[in-house]
């Protein structure tokens, strides 16, 4: 151990370096050896190049190392971390991989399979949805609304999205101890509210308290069932060329008022969540047209994580235009002074639909004809290609990739 | 939104990007570095490349802070963190820079008490609220963030605060830039120079690139229109067979720099001899250590650091590409050893950085560069 500045390459610490020297850097090291040492063979076996080996053009070469890159994504999806970090929960890349190494591998089955937000089930002939989700959101109470009604609405437009009428939902409550009586009241008063707006009755419920710092005050896991009447089978692998990308809404509110309200930051700005209960909207959505393909609440990874589902799922590709996404002055003038993109910051009340573009006018009607859906816009396409890629035509007028986040949005320093 | 974007109308764009194209000679290439990471940023976020002609590439330059600290360093801070009682405070966007043993939040699931803040001064809150723990702030960045680690400096001594120090990273751009124009493979024509740092240090000190090495240099501001002006104005100095320093960040950067800053960070810090560059190796007098007079606020000289250095590995080529002698598909370990989930080298870490777009999205440049070449 030396203390003090360590200002020039040392001779001593030739151990040192042996010692740093990081594991996984040898073994990503040992794995490109054993590549190129693969790919030489294949080459010298292979009727090219027998003999002296000769370097190979540069745009095959380059298509060697496309190839390479490609075959690594199609790999299974291994989660490299050995611990838990805040990036598996942010909706991005790692909660992605997390869900299809661990849970999807463990629990697989065809309901479970399409990953969407509700699973649907066949009853005696009915056809049912079923989530859940719990809710960690601080601080409990913020402008517009706190976790109660995000707890009711949460769960009802998750079913909602899968093309169900909610019905029953359950409610478990994590309290710490300490937590003040007075603020659960309120927050289960909330609840209530949120229940009746949504026309759902919470019939079923569960409580624990865990000692002073096992939890943040307290946590609530809502599970929810809903009735599918209509025949349409939605989801997002069932996208196609040509059909319009559809938001209900300016995105962003409620992401940007949660960060605003942990009071971190110093800013201050006249917005307020949008935790709303989409059932209706959906209802009458669904009433107007046939066209619908898949619906999708833009929660957790915001309105680009819906999308590139969109791409993965249906193997197409997408192209939205930046001019046509509504976004209030208030969450654009935070995100630019943040350094983050609205478009991967959570919604609680907006929905992305995927629409056959024949049936694109009277979706769009039909939700602009709704109080939550006023502001709905189409704000793109799906497309033949590139698949699997989202692609943001920039209000400047050039284009760029709407990629997965690995976690949550970093605000930048340079 | 005013202030925004009136700095991104798609038709005076337009009108720039003809105006480039003009400036063009037939079958010449040209390479312009873009210094700074948020140049980067603003270029990948607004797809201002879709404006230039095929002639034209840019070169994403050295100037992302968290992408050039070593893994070494990043080491270093890992054990400082580890150290009983002590808060370490970062910001953001250092938190998924990989060392040896993962990055910051990796530590962080580890049960270090790691915390993101969005100054230095939020560091000091901490501090104060948390009197019998040691709190130290990881310091990165260039000119533009060492003021107001210099100010946090200044403010802690004047409290009198007990409980707070710097971990120093900061890092100064013209070493790096002379580092890169040293190089015998320069294959650069011009620079756009970093538009915050200069708001610190102003445009004089550019003066040697333009006069020594013969290539033009126009400070750059960060909006997609500041940027597209700036390649105007240097393709312009090309055409004309001019090498000067330009600034067209001129409503925020002042020629002669910001003296008050420049003060804060002259009675707190001083150059270090060397310090060590992710990609580009030892460069002397790169970097920033805290002044003796402030000895107690150096976490380098309170706590034990390992100082352990992690070298590049050998195949890594980071500082090829960074000098845009080599495209990222042509370093030898991208793709297999090097990839953004396990970065090896700068241009890798940061999504922004040459290698990692090129990763995520190098098919797709492709399959552009042939349709356009096929219309």
């Amino acid at each position: 151990m030396t203390t003090g500045h360590l200002d020039q390459p040392a001779t001593k610490d030739a151990p040192a370096l042996a010692r740093g020297s990081a594991g996984w850097v040898a073994d990503a090291l040992r794995e490109h050896d054993e590549h190129e040492r693969r790919e030489q063979e294949a080459q010298d076996t292979g009727h090219v190049h027998r003999g002296s080996p000769q370097p190979l053009p540069g745009t095959v070469r380059e298509e060697l190392v496309l190839e390479r890159i490609d075959r690594a994504r199609r790999a299974r999806p291994r989660v490299k971390e050995e611990r838990i970090t805040m990036s598996h929960g942010a909706g991005g890349k790692a909660t992605q991989t997390l869900i299809e190494a661990i849970f999807l591998d463990a629990f697989r089955n065809p309901l479970l399979e399409p990953l969407e937000d509700a699973a649907r089930l066949q009853i005696n002939g009915s056809r049912l949805a079923l989530t859940t989700d719990s809710y960690v959101v601080r601080p409990l109470f913020f402008p517009g609304g706190d976790i109660g009604d995000l707890a009711v609405n949460g769960t009802v437009n998750d079913l909602a999205m899968s093309g169900a009428v909610p019905l029953y939902l359950s409610s478990g409550f994590i309290l710490e101890e300490g937590f003040p009586v007075a603020d659960l009241s309120r927050i289960v008063a909330s609840m209530r509210a949120a229940a009746q707006a949504a026309g759902v009755q919470i019939v079923t419920g569960d409580t624990k308290v865990v000692e002073r710092g096992k939890a943040d005050g307290c946590y609530i896991n809502t599970a929810g069932v809903g009735l599918i009447e209509h025949e349409t089978d939605l989801g997002v692998a069932h996208a196609r060329p040509g059909d319009a990308i559809i938001v209900s809404g300016p995105i962003g509110d409620h992401g940007i008022t949660i960060m605003l309200a942990r009071g971190e930051l110093d800013i201050e700005a006249d917005v307020q969540s949008d935790t709303a209960p989409l059932g209706g909207l959906v209802a009458g959505l669904l009433a107007q047209t046939t066209g619908v393909r898949a619906l999708r609440d833009a929660t957790r990874g915001g309105v680009a994580t819906i999308l590139n589902e969109i791409a993965t799922a249906a193997d197409v590709g997408v192209m939205v235009s930046e001019d046509d996404i509504p976004v209030r002055d208030e969450v654009r003038g935070a995100s630019e002074l943040l350094g983050i993109d609205p478009m991967y910051v959570a919604c609680e009340g907006r929905l992305v639909a995927v629409v056959d573009s024949a049936h694109a006018a009277s979706a769009l009607a039909a939700l602009r004809a709704h109080p939550l859906g006023e502001q709905a816009a189409v704000i793109g396409h799906v497309t033949d290609g590139p698949r699997g890629i989202v692609q943001l035509k920039t209000a400047f007028g050039g284009t760029r990739i709407v990629d997965l986040l690995v976690g949550d949005p970093l605000p930048r320093i340079c | 939104m005013r202030f925004v974007d009136e700095f991104r109308d798609a038709d005076k764009a337009h009108a720039l990007a003809a105006r480039i194209a003009d400036l063009c000679e037939p079958g010449r290439q040209y390479k312009l570095m873009e210094v700074c990471g948020g140049h980067t940023h603003t270029i990948y976020k607004h797809g201002l490349e879709d404006y230039l002609p095929e002639q034209i590439t840019l070169v994403h330059g050295p100037g992302c802070p968290v992408c050039v600290i070593p893994m070494g360093r990043v080491d270093d801070a890992m054990a400082l963190a580890a150290e009983p009682d002590v808060i370490m405070t970062s910001f953001g966007d250092m938190m998924r820079v990989p060392g040896s043993n993962g990055s910051f939040f990796d530590a962080k699931a580890r049960g270090t008490d790691i915390r993101m803040v969005y100054s230095p001064l939020d560091s000091l809150k901490i501090a104060r609220q948390n009197p019998d723990k040691r709190v130290v702030f990881m310091a990165i960045g260039f000119e533009t963030t060492a003021p107001s680690t210099a100010m946090t400096v200044l403010r802690a001594a004047n409290e009198g605060l007990k409980n707070f120090s710097i971990f120093c990273n900061h890092v100064t751009i013209v070493p790096a830039i002379k580092a890169i124009l040293d190089s015998p493979d320069l294959r650069l024509d011009g620079f756009l120079g970093p538009g915050h740092v200069s708001t610190v240090i102003g445009c004089r000190p550019y003066e040697f690139i333009a006069r020594d090495y013969g290539k033009p240099v126009v400070v750059a501001g960060f909006e997609p229109l500041d940027i597209l002006q700036s390649i105007y104005m240097l393709m312009l100095q090309l055409a004309n067979g001019q090498s000067t320093v330009e600034n067209q960040y001129s409503r925020v950067v002042p020629w002669h720099g910001n003296v008050v800053a420049l003060r804060a960070i002259g009675q707190t810090m001083e150059l270090r001899p060397y310090f060590e560059w992710r990609g580009l190796g030892f460069i002397s007098h790169s970097a920033l250590k805290v002044r003796e007079q402030y000895a107690s606020f150096d976490a380098e000289l309170l706590f034990s650091v390992p100082g352990v250095r992690v070298a590049d590995p050998k195949a890594c080529q980071c500082g090829e590409v960074l000098k845009g002698v080599l495209k990222p598909w042509e370093c030898k370990v991208f793709g297999t050893a090097c990839t953004p989930e396990t970065p090896i080298g700068t241009c890798m870490v940061s999504p922004e950085g040459a290698c990692a777009a090129y990763y995520n999205y190098g098919r797709l440049t492709r399959q552009r560069v042939k349709e356009a070449t096929r219309s």
